[in-house]
């Protein structure tokens, strides 16, 4: 088999494992954002990774930069609401910082360490925020650093994996006591604290999957 | 006869969209060149770039265009569309930090009298503390 053809494979597998998670929690996040948002984070981003789920194959022939850019684009354009811009500039990002070069689809994880970074200062520019306003960000930023932790320590790819996995959850929890100072749930003020926030919640979601996913390839 | 700077309108909401639009025609008249856009691609409440793309298509004007917006999404979509656009007409369109519908009338107005586009955008940016 060649490198092209298995890298093919598990993207598309880590497309459809994104989406279903989303379709599996699509209620609990409508429900988070009912809280303290407009209600309607879990269906907008169903409607955009189901897109994705769409076009997976076509996604996954694709080398990973223009894959992540491409797939960016399908978000912002079905996702809706401020998620779609906010999760398409993290993915054309780190599109961008993608790789040229990827062997048999594993990506070294400094390269995917400053994929991240570029992701994350898109997000903070399209959000016009920064980590502790109780936000996707809260989520992305601590990921990242534990990313570079665990790294520098050297650990075992499934040890880091697992690592990263927790700590997005653990950082998605942590938004619980925060108040909103940036998008619709600063309108509520201190009606803010108490609620996970539903982007917060996506991301963890997202990168919890991707790791299991990773894990098992 | 020199461009009047055009307007978009970028509501959640199809029907405030539409509804600050006629308020801007009955109020200013048909002088400037207004677009609006509401709904997300499933045609409930929210945005959707690509419909916020072809407004400013259908009145895009070398004097420039003042983009009106409410809520959040209405303003990361539209910021995605102006960064869309080719590097010439990137420049000439702003989104402008106003109230939607006082926004639009008060940018409207100014565009109507010849004002530039960095007027328009003064004008419409007064109403906001």
């Amino acid at each position: 088999m060649s490198p092209e053809r298995r890298s093919s494979i598990e993207w598309a597998n880590l497309i459809e494992a994104c989406a279903a998670a989303i379709e599996r929690e699509a209620e609990q996040l409508t429900a988070l954002d009912q809280a303290i948002g407009d209600g309607d984070h879990g269906l907008n981003l169903r409607r955009g990774f189901q897109a994705l789920r769409e076009q997976k194959a076509e996604l996954a022939a694709l080398p990973l930069g223009q894959f992540l850019q491409k797939a960016g684009m399908t978000l912002v354009m079905k996702v809706g609401g401020a998620s779609g811009p906010l999760y398409g500039s993290l993915f054309m990002a780190m599109g961008k910082a993608a790789p040229s070069e990827v062997n048999g689809g594993r990506v070294d994880g400094r390269a995917v360490a400053a994929m991240l970074a570029a992701g994350i200062a898109a997000v903070k520019a399209r959000g016009k925020s920064e980590a502790g306003e109780k936000t996707m960000l809260d989520v992305l930023v601590p990921v990242h650093e534990r990313l570079q932790a665990e790294l520098a320590a050297g650990s075992g790819r499934l040890a880091l994996l697992q690592a990263l996995a927790a700590s997005a959850e653990a950082a998605a929890a942590a938004t619980k006591p925060l108040l909103a100072t940036k998008g619709r749930a600063s309108f509520l003020g201190e009606r803010s604290i108490g609620h996970v926030d539903p982007g917060a919640h996506s991301s963890a979601l997202l990168v919890a999957t991707l790791c299991d996913q990773l894990a098992g390839a | 006869m020199a461009e009047h700077v055009s307007l978009v309108i970028v509501s959640h909401s199809p029907l405030v969209a539409e509804g600050t639009a006629d308020m801007v025609r009955q109020m200013v008249g048909a002088e400037v060149r207004v677009a609006w856009t509401g709904g997300n691609p499933d045609g409930g409440l929210g945005t959707d770039m690509m419909k916020i793309l072809a407004a400013i298509d259908e009145v895009y004007s070398e004097a420039g265009v003042a983009i009106l917006v409410d809520l959040g999404g209405a303003e990361t979509n539209s910021e995605m569309a102006v960064e869309m656009q080719p590097p010439e007409r990137r420049g000439r369109i702003v989104i402008c930090n106003a109230p939607i519908v006082e926004g639009a009338v008060m940018a409207a107005a100014e565009a109507a009298g010849g004002g530039s586009l960095e007027a328009v955008r003064a004008t419409a940016e007064e109403l906001s503390p």
